[in-house]
């Protein structure tokens, strides 16, 4: 017996390697972040989360209340009065199940609730699709949600564990939404490192809602009625809230590589084939994967392409993107959704990215947004190819529409 | 740059909205009628509106567009040339539910303004409850007993006219008697009520206030925290529980006062409020368990005293109690302060009585809104009578 509790200790201080998907490895960090209170409400998806975190609950592994809710709304409403009863949370959704839950989702920042949530990103309804596009969770962008794209199941389980230490730090108290594809990462199965409950431990201190705690030891009232007297007062907190993200994320990150010895350099973006590239592509999440097999394809053929992937887009780290993209002669910024009617009809990445170089001191590489992989279409090798040429053509100054579609039958 | 014009109805909420908006609207419509635009506005605060808590309605008129420009997009007026009080207990001050602190009645008036007010008392009691202001202004009443009625109902007995016809008077220089004639007939088509805007025209004179006069209280003053300085999550700390009540003869301790919000009184809210015959009182409880606002405090012998910081006036409490006289519903005017009464008749029980017989037996006939089936009724033909013989 004595010998077996020594097998059990080891493997509870060893990283061990697992064949899962990336819903799974979010479902993993919930257990080892031992999350108090989860809720579900099943949509694709999303849904492949709530399978395993059922699963590790009744296998005995994490002891917390899963709540299946009648519908989103009550889905990510529970989860927000548990927090701010000190409870640490997960919940999420996917495509229109997350803007069923839009008024909670408006709340939730504004009461500095640290919710952790899920997005399977989804095509918006109409018509009905379970594909990929990043519309649903960026729909919160300016709410005070901290908002990430990850694009390995890896990196879904590390940025899970970052997300809970910095959304829970007193210096934030804001949630965070982590955005996985659908399809491409919520249902592909890929080897991941699962870190030692010893060192997750070591990195994740416990939630402490301190003088915000809802509990009758700390009589306080949530969310009163305010007239004009005092909300432009509580935006300027919330403001103040997500200009420390990008400090606080950063001591995260350091601190995720000092413990667990994986290293994500720059926490905002990073940067593929970037040192001696005349241009780039920019984009989020599972685009990387094509667009990395194109650039060393290109390269080969001696194009000097590189490829910027966004991390998180909220706090949007405007002027170290605006330093970045300088070294380039022109940018390529391919968005998985749409902001019909917006500047030049782009995306909203490529809107964000134009108004970050706007105002920044160097120079203001002309920027080309495309529109690919709408509905989760995929975004191919020879799409890229595509995508570079047009990029080109700007660097050398040819005129051509600064939106331009990629992958459509035409 | 021509004048711009303010003027403010200041009114119960629910019980007098018809009338303020009917007011407010009808200025607007008068100017107009001399080529003046205008628009009216309640004060957005006041909605959703709370049963007879101070609300207000604005015209402001222009002589021209771009002047009336000058005095739109805002919430409220900084400064009006004319306030009306629909209501005279409205003197006691003006204190919003969405809260801007307790407004003086007669705050927003500039120098030399005038404060019209429907009421039966005299100059000399409405001069002594609102609060003194460093400028003089003038008081003009408009004889008749403040007309409320309901949500749905509408007690047409002439106020909103008689009112139109006093501001042709008092200022001249926004409309004339003939021009506001004419925007009554188109919107009420009511030529019975043209002339009720005439007499009360014709009648209506005022009273200067001076600095030194009027209740010298300074109202309860706050400053707004700064955005670093508030908590933050939208948490607010909690009323604490409240504690027993001591006697202020024996200094025994006993019953119990919840605590109570220390920057929100009710002392605005009332049009009558209840007086309590401690002597009669059986100890039923009805009143203590009816009052939607919790207002009656607990004493150490378990009676029953409402507190006036809580109080809004309702009634249930006089409604509900099954002694004959024990709580009788008193006009609010009648009062100077908001001591507790409990208190006076502990500390002399026979001065109480005298002091309580006293305020029912003057008592002045009003209504907090609504008493009876029937009551606005009843008061239409005198209401009436007062508009036409004065």
């Amino acid at each position: 017996m004595a010998q077996l509790a020594t097998v059990l200790e080891d493997q509870r201080q060893t990283d061990e390697t697992a064949l899962i998907t990336g819903s799974e490895a979010i479902a993993v960090a919930c257990k080892l972040a031992d999350v108090d209170v989860i809720t579900a409400y099943p949509i694709r998806p999303y849904d492949t989360v709530m399978q395993y975190v059922s699963k590790l609950v009744s296998n005995g592994e994490l002891d917390c209340e899963y709540i299946v809710a009648e519908g989103e709304h009550s889905q990510f409403e529970i989860v927000k009065h548990a927090c701010a009863a000190g409870a640490r949370v997960f919940c999420g959704s996917s495509g229109v199940g997350w803007m069923y839950a839009m008024e909670a989702l408006t709340v939730t920042p504004a009461l500095r609730v640290p919710m952790v949530a899920m997005v399977g990103n989804r095509a918006l309804d109409d018509p009905g699709a379970f594909g990929v596009e990043h519309n649903d969770a960026l729909t919160v962008r300016d709410l005070g949600w901290q908002l990430v794209w990850v694009d390995t199941a890896q990196e879904a389980l590390d940025t899970a564990l970052i997300a809970y230490r910095v959304s829970e730090d007193r210096r934030i108290f804001l949630p965070c939404a982590i955005s996985c594809d659908g399809a491409f990462l919520t249902h592909s199965q890929a080897l991941v490192q699962i870190p030692s409950q010893k060192k997750v431990n070591e990195f994740l201190p416990r939630y402490n809602r301190a003088d915000l705690l809802l509990h009758p030891d700390n009589p306080i009232t949530v969310a009163p009625q305010g007239n004009e007297d005092w909300v432009m007062e509580i935006r300027r907190q919330n403001y103040a809230a997500m200009e420390r993200v990008s400090d606080v994320l950063r001591e995260a990150y350091d601190h995720f590589e000092r413990i667990f010895g994986r290293s994500y350099g720059n926490p905002f973006f990073e940067e593929f084939e970037t040192d001696d590239a005349d241009i780039v592509l920019m984009g989020m999440g599972t685009l990387s994967t094509p667009v990395k097999v194109a650039i060393r394809k290109m390269r080969k053929e001696g194009k000097k392409v590189g490829f910027v992937r966004m991390r998180w887009f909220r706090p949007f780290a405007a002027a170290e993107l605006a330093e970045c993209l300088s070294r380039f002669s022109a940018v390529g910024v391919v968005d998985r959704d749409y902001s019909f009617g917006s500047p030049y009809m782009s995306g909203v990445l490529a809107t964000e990215v134009r108004s970050a170089l706007y105002s920044a001191p160097g120079k203001k590489p002309p920027v080309v947004g495309f529109i690919a992989g709408l509905g989760g279409r995929e975004v191919t090798v020879p799409d890229v190819e595509r995508i570079t040429e047009g990029v080109y053509n700007a660097a050398q100054g040819r005129p051509q529409p600064l939106t331009q579609w990629i992958g459509l039958r035409e | 740059m021509g004048r711009l014009f303010a003027i403010e109805i200041i009114y119960r909420g629910i019980y007098q909205k018809t009338l303020a908006s009917r007011i407010s609207r009808a200025i607007v419509l008068a100017a107009h009628q001399e080529g003046k635009p205008g628009i009216s506005f309640g004060r957005y605060g006041d909605s959703p509106e709370r049963n007879g808590i101070p609300a207000k309605n604005f015209a402001i008129v222009g002589t021209d567009q771009e002047t009336l420009e000058q005095g739109m997009a805002k919430y409220e007026p900084k400064e009006v040339d004319i306030t009306i009080a629909v209501d005279d207990t409205l003197f006691k001050g003006v204190e919003s539910w969405a809260w801007y602190g307790l407004q003086p009645v007669n705050k927003l008036l500039k120098p030399g303004g005038t404060l019209i007010v429907t009421s039966r008392e005299t100059p000399e009691a409405l001069i002594k409850m609102a609060h003194r202001k460093e400028t003089p202004y003038q008081l003009a009443i408009v004889k008749g007993t403040p007309s409320f009625s309901g949500l749905w109902v509408y007690k047409d007995d002439h106020t909103d006219v008689r009112i139109l016809g006093a501001i042709a008077k008092l200022l001249p220089e926004l409309f004339s008697l003939k021009s506001v004639q004419k925007a009554i007939v188109n919107e009420w088509k009511d030529p019975v009520k043209a002339e009720s805007a005439a007499r009360s025209c014709e009648r209506i004179s005022t009273t200067e206030v001076m600095p030194n006069q009027g209740n010298p209280e300074i109202p309860y003053k706050f400053e707004f925290p700064k955005w670093h300085e508030m908590g933050e999550g939208i948490a607010i700390p909690s009323i604490p529980a409240g504690r027993a009540v001591e006697d202020p003869v024996s200094h025994a301790t006993g019953g119990f006062r919840p605590d109570r919000n220390p920057t929100f009184k009710k002392f605005t809210t009332r049009t009558m409020r209840p007086v309590v015959n401690f002597d009669t009182c059986i100890k039923c409880t009805l009143c203590w368990l009816q009052c939607p606002d919790s207002c009656f405090d607990v004493t150490p012998e378990g009676l029953y005293d409402a507190n006036m910081q809580a109080c809004c006036g309702c009634g249930v409490c006089e409604a509900v109690c099954p002694v004959k006289d024990c709580v009788t519903m008193v006009n609010e005017s009648e009062f100077g302060d908001n001591a507790s009464q409990w208190e006076d008749w502990k500390k002399d029980k026979a001065a109480y009585k005298i002091w309580l017989e006293d305020k029912i037996k003057t008592r002045s006939e009003r209504s907090h809104g609504f008493r009876y089936r029937g009551q606005y009724e009843e008061q239409i033909p005198e209401m009436l009578r007062i508009a036409r013989e004065g």
